[in-house]
């Protein structure tokens, strides 16, 4: 009995001891905090970051950009590199939270696709490096719904109850403004009233809203039409090869989440190589194959191995593209608007 | 008398339905070979191939691991003690700090998270450190001792009184009785709270969430984050393998137990026999 005990006990002690230094050497070199979507990386490219440079990754997941602006506003943490969506990144620069990056230490950024340089939210390149991108279409059965080409068809009482639509107010006002014909951004109120009546109309024909359950709901013929990511129909049609995908012609919304590094970031330089690391084009390349996202990298595009279908979602021409609009950040007062339209639709 | 057993019966089966038929699920589809939660597409084994070659899952899942060891193991033996205290206290005093000590087992875990971070992030201002492994940890160890002393007391309450005036007549020091009378004694309460901390650890989402800061991950934050893509069948994979392990850990422990009282039944036979 008192051997067993002292053996747990020096155990412990031992371990505190350990975690103790692994708590204190945190702040030394050789490290990078990287923030990054849940399920966003090809866990082998980290190894392989680590392997080649010696600077080993702390790597943590979120779930939103709102989740993520909340833990780095709450405090306490101290994140490198973060990875945002486009809002996101034009409200943290209005905020001052981001550090211009060196571009001389990120040479494959000349591998970026032109499309994705100087968008909104950041127009002169000084903070982001773009990651992954996609467009948002229409996922839908044509053996229920008919062919689609408009945003329409999500507002179609004949198609009532085979309908989702996204669970959260800035992408289903998105749809709603674009099959208006207005911009994304829009602060006219006339306007944002205009499609907010017709979330409203659109809301007895829905089948509900969702987020990833639309997986499922679409795989399984649950449902037959809904709006979600390019990149995703993919996954979708694996399963249930009748599904189509299509962007409406009234234009879409276009993401691209991008990395920046934080203005109080310890370890900028890491940083950097993380970055330049991930824009390589076998990186990016193994990535955008292991998430199934489009990737910025001109050569990846140009010489990706994927089927006629694949490629043609995944990489749409210019002309699809010069009609998608990417999200920025709105003023405080059309952010309210959105909270309290989305809790009347909701309730 | 029959008519009442077949209702009975078909109540506890259908119990064990509602129990049981989300973990069968779950199970099941960690062998589908398409992503999918509904489909089913055929038998395979990849996702547990991916799981074990998937660097961040099983980094997180180390964390978790870790975390809740070491957590249950020091919770054990802060809250025996704290335990064996609170029984020697009088009773008027004894009655508050068990009161005390059920609060954190009441309270919403998002209030003891929050407050957690912010006296460790403030703390941290001042003393120099941040949210890390090791406030993760003291987070852990702190709503984990509430349960080790909830299933130490009753052993204690259990124990003769006489016992420790006999040991220390027949010359234990105050540390020998402890450790050769009343641990042994108390010894299933102990196991029994350390297995319920631990499960609590690896349960732990919310506090967790607050006060891990910018380096470490749980397991359950790791899933937690992977909604806007859809939870990966990789998932499924882990959790059975959970599921296994505390099963197996489970049957040891009755195993065990059953034993044990199976000794103590022939040891108190045999005392009877010898007077």
């Amino acid at each position: 009995m008192k051997k067993t005990i002292s053996i747990i006990i020096s155990a412990i002690m031992l371990v505190c001891l350990f975690a103790g230094c692994g708590g204190g050497g945190k702040a030394s070199k050789g490290v990078v905090n990287v923030y990054n979507w849940g399920e966003y990386i090809d866990p082998d490219l980290r190894a392989q970051f680590e392997r080649e440079t010696g600077i080993k990754v702390n790597y943590k997941t979120f779930e939103s950009n709102e989740q993520m602006y909340s833990v780095l506003k709450q405090g306490g943490v101290n994140y490198d590199v973060i990875i945002p969506s486009d809002y996101m990144i034009s409200r943290l620069v209005s905020e001052d939270m981001l550090a211009p990056i060196d571009f001389e230490n990120i040479p494959n950024y000349a591998l970026v696709d032109d499309n994705l340089k100087n968008m909104a939210h950041d127009p002169e390149n000084k903070y982001s490096v773009p990651y992954m991108w996609g467009t948002v279409g229409i996922i839908y059965d044509p053996a229920v719904v008919g062919e689609v080409d408009s945003w329409a068809a999500l507002f179609d009482k004949k198609n009532s109850g085979k309908i989702l639509m996204f669970d959260n107010s800035r992408d289903a006002m998105g749809i709603a403004l674009k099959y208006l014909n207005y911009s994304l951004n829009t602060t006219d109120e006339a306007q944002l009233n205009e499609a907010f009546e017709l979330l409203k109309e659109q809301k007895p024909i829905l089948q509900g809203y969702v987020m990833d359950q639309i997986f499922d709901k679409l795989e399984s013929g649950e449902a037959a039409i809904g709006p979600y990511y390019a990149g995703d129909f993919l996954t979708m049609h694996s399963a249930n090869p009748d599904l189509k995908f299509c962007i409406p012609k009234e234009g879409s919304n276009v993401f691209v989440d991008s990395m920046c590094i934080l203005k109080n970031a310890e370890n900028k330089a890491n940083a950097e190589a993380f970055i330049n690391f991930m824009t390589g084009t076998d990186q990016s390349m193994a990535n955008s194959e292991y998430i199934g996202y489009t990737s910025p990298n001109k050569e990846v595009r140009d010489t990706i191995d994927l089927d006629d279908l694949a490629k043609s979602v995944m990489y749409p021409d210019d002309a699809v593209l010069s009609k998608c609009e990417s999200f920025i950040n709105l003023p405080q007062k059309t952010l309210n608007y959105y909270d309290s339209m989305w809790v009347k639709l909701k309730s | 008398m029959t008519k009442k057993n077949t209702a009975g019966n078909i109540f506890t089966a259908l119990t064990y339905i509602f129990l049981y038929a989300p973990i069968v699920v779950l199970i099941v589809f960690s062998f589908n070979s398409t992503k999918s939660r509904t489909v089913w597409s055929g038998f395979t084994l990849n996702w547990y191939k991916e799981l074990f070659s998937d660097s961040l899952i099983m980094s997180s899942l180390q964390t978790t691991l870790m975390v809740s060891v070491l957590a249950s193991l020091i919770a054990a033996v802060i809250g025996t003690f704290a335990a064996i205290g609170f029984y020697s206290m009088k009773k008027q005093w004894r009655a508050p700090f068990l009161t005390v000590n059920n609060i954190p087992v009441i309270n919403a875990d998002i209030i003891t998270g929050v407050s957690l971070s912010l006296l460790f992030v403030s703390a941290g201002l001042f003393m120099g450190f941040e949210l890390g492994f090791g406030t993760l940890l003291i987070a852990h160890i702190s709503f984990d001792i509430p349960y080790v002393i909830l299933s130490v007391m009753p052993k204690l309450y259990q124990l003769d009184r006489n016992l420790f005036e006999a040991a220390q007549d027949l010359g234990c020091t105050w540390f020998q009785t402890i450790y050769k009378v009343v641990i042994p004694e108390i010894m299933p309460g102990i196991i029994n709270g350390l297995l319920i901390a631990f499960t609590m650890s690896v349960d732990d989402f919310v506090i967790s969430y607050f006060t891990a800061g910018s380096s470490v991950e749980t397991l359950s934050m790791a899933i937690y984050a992977m909604t806007r893509r859809r939870i990966s069948p990789k998932i499924n994979a882990i959790s059975t393998l959970l599921f296994a392990v505390v099963l197996i850990l489970l049957i040891i422990v009755n195993v065990r137990e059953a034993r044990q009282q199976k000794a103590n039944i022939k040891k108190q036979k045999m005392l009877k026999g010898s007077n």
